[in-house]
């Protein structure tokens, strides 16, 4: 099958990407590290006998601050785009974002209460309120009447909005000096100060979303023919739904808990892994979660090396990604 | 009887929309289903289908009640050809033809060789082989219909439920269809169709089943149930019926 060789090709393509990416990644920063040490680093770590050629602020480097950040931003960005495609599948619409049950607004509110109350594990917190929140739009959309997905959508704006309002309420009664600036940095999201804790932290929750979706991914196809036609073909479609959507969620809630409000990104990947490699969920997911992590590596490693002090992800990616989405939807033949 | 429905009835807010709807179809037989709009054609289908549950009266499938089966083998007796299919996203024809073959496999696993040979064996049935690396999207409605066909024939079901399969298509394109639906008949599926023409029911098809108001009003072999009386009763209109060698004519009244 041509369409299905050229898929696989592209996959493949992304793969390598990342794969270079990923290893470049370990050179850029404050301290340079040549490209020799940076791989005697990492085969030392993983135990291999090497010779030693590299300073050990090189090591600490390499190991304690850029390793975890780079595996956080690949983990966050194919989280998330993997999140936002599904769930434009989901609700067979392709303005769906992984903020669109409110796990973002959630999140975000958690780690500022956890902010101002001074609780120390903000994550956490973000993540238990993300969850929280997409649970109760979930329930709350199950209970109005007519149509099951515009229900949901307008219970995630509206709830949304609700914490939204909420988050802003703290900031009005945070402490202006110091916990205000570090409730704004927190929303503007960053991946600064990523440890190894926080990977292990998301990781659980990234595996128990991504691995469930894989394996469905040619149902999730089926999904967006609406849920009659669906279900006359033999997908058990409120089971799957649900399933879903859970999975989307843990992703979601995972991510934004971890690096602050870049939902963002789970709009426009998805969308540019479509053109890349069609709609085909047997493709197009794992396109997504590659071109993803791809994506958000490539803009983090500028956040943090472009300027003396670090450009915060979120904003990085509105200035690089909104530019690029627009041209890409302008541009002749459009997104076919 | 292949599939036996008996004393269907179905409200939507106490409003009832079937009303003791009774009708068996077999092996090679295609039944027409008419009745005006919101007669409950739309209904009895999503009953049929299996997605609409708080019927009372049963709808049976090869000896099993439909209530008591999974989607899965649900799937398994009855493949539905929608109306219309817009689709969100863009798939191409063979994905399309593919996806009717979901049900052969566990929900774990993508389809196999073995599927996609399946759907290209069925995309051959209906001759749009050629159209299977096309977007499905910008086919036009006439093979859009086919390849949604070719979908249900390569989800092997037995008995295939058309949702006004030639309302939105050309006069060549509506025939040719339902001249598809006749074969498949005649292959040993049972094809239930709704349609609005009866000129085309009576042509295409070996029984009718007539509802007006969600009750019967008609149901038998199409040559004599489908008569000027019914036509009145299901539409109000006036019609003449006039006899050629080959079947019958109907002639909608003018008023001058």
């Amino acid at each position: 099958m041509k369409d299905q060789k050229k898929a696989m090709s592209r996959l493949w393509g992304l793969a390598i990407l990342l794969a270079i990416l990923f290893f470049s990644s370990f050179l850029w920063g404050r301290m340079p590290v040549s490209p020799k040490a940076a791989a005697g680093i990492l085969a030392w770590r993983c135990g291999l006998p090497v010779t030693v050629s590299w300073t050990d602020q090189m090591a600490a480097a390499v190991l304690n601050i850029r390793l975890p950040r780079i595996l956080l931003a690949m983990l966050v960005g194919g989280a998330l785009s993997a999140a936002g495609m599904t769930y434009q599948n989901v609700f067979q619409n392709p303005m769906a974002s992984p903020d669109i049950l409110g796990a973002s607004s959630g999140a975000c509110f958690g780690a500022t209460l956890a902010i101002l109350l001074e609780i120390p594990a903000v994550t956490t917190m973000a993540f238990a309120c993300s969850l929280a929140t997409v649970v109760m739009v979930y329930f709350v959309g199950r209970r109005g009447r007519g149509s099951r997905t515009m229900n949901l959508l307008l219970a995630g704006i509206m709830v949304s909005s609700l914490f939204s309002a909420g988050i802003s309420c703290i900031k009005l009664v945070a402490d202006p000096n110091s916990k205000l600036p570090e409730i704004t940095y927190w929303l503007m999201g960053s991946l600064s100060g990523a440890a190894g804790e926080d990977v292990s932290f998301i990781l659980l929750p990234l595996l128990a979303g991504l691995l469930p979706l894989l394996a469905l991914r040619w149902q999730l196809n089926l999904l967006t023919l609406g849920e009659e036609e669906a279900a006359s073909m033999g997908v058990d479609t409120k089971r799957l739904r649900l399933l879903v959507i859970l999975c989307a969620t843990l992703l979601t809630a995972a991510s934004v808990s971890a690096s602050g409000m870049i939902g963002w990104i789970g709009l426009v990947i998805p969308h540019l892994s479509r053109r890349l490699v069609g709609n085909d969920c047997r493709y197009l997911l794992p396109a997504s979660i590659l071109f993803g992590a791809l994506f958000m590596l490539l803009v983090d490693d500028i956040s943090r090396t472009l300027l003396a002090i670090e450009i915060p992800i979120g904003i990085l990616l509105a200035f690089v990604g909104a530019p690029f989405f627009l041209h890409l939807m302008t541009r002749k033949g459009g997104w076919a | 009887m292949r599939i036996s429905v008996e004393n269907l009835s179905f409200s939507y807010d106490e409003r009832p929309v079937l009303q003791n709807v009774t009708f068996a179809a077999g092996e090679g037989e295609v039944l027409s289903v008419l009745g005006a709009n919101g007669a409950g054609k739309s209904t009895l289908f999503r009953c049929l289908l299996g997605n609409l549950f708080g019927y009372t009266g049963s709808i049976t499938v090869e000896g099993q009640d439909l209530r008591r089966l999974s989607p899965r083998k649900r799937a398994k007796k009855i493949a539905y050809i929608p109306q219309s299919h817009r689709p969100t996203f863009g798939y191409t024809v063979l994905d399309t033809a593919l996806m009717g073959t979901t049900r052969h496999r566990s929900p774990f696993l993508s389809p196999g060789k073995e599927q996609e040979a399946l759907a290209w064996e069925a995309l051959a049935r209906v001759g749009a082989e050629q159209l299977a690396l096309r977007d499905f999207s910008c086919l036009s409605g006439g093979e859009q219909q086919l390849v949604l066909l070719a979908r249900a024939l390569a989800q092997q079901a037995d008995i295939l439920v058309m949702d006004e399969p030639a309302s939105s298509l050309d006069y060549g394109n509506q025939l040719r269809v339902l001249q598809m639906a006749r074969e498949l008949a005649a292959e040993g599926y049972t094809v239930i169709l709704s349609t609005h023409d009866p000129q085309q029911a009576l042509r295409f098809s070996d029984r009718v089943l007539a509802l007006a108001e969600g009750r019967v009003v008609a149901l038998g072999e199409v040559g004599e149930v489908l008569t000027r009386d019914l036509l009145r009763r299901l539409y109000h209109v006036e019609t003449e019926f006039y006899m050629t060698p080959k079947g019958a004519v109907i002639l909608p009244e003018v008023r001058e």
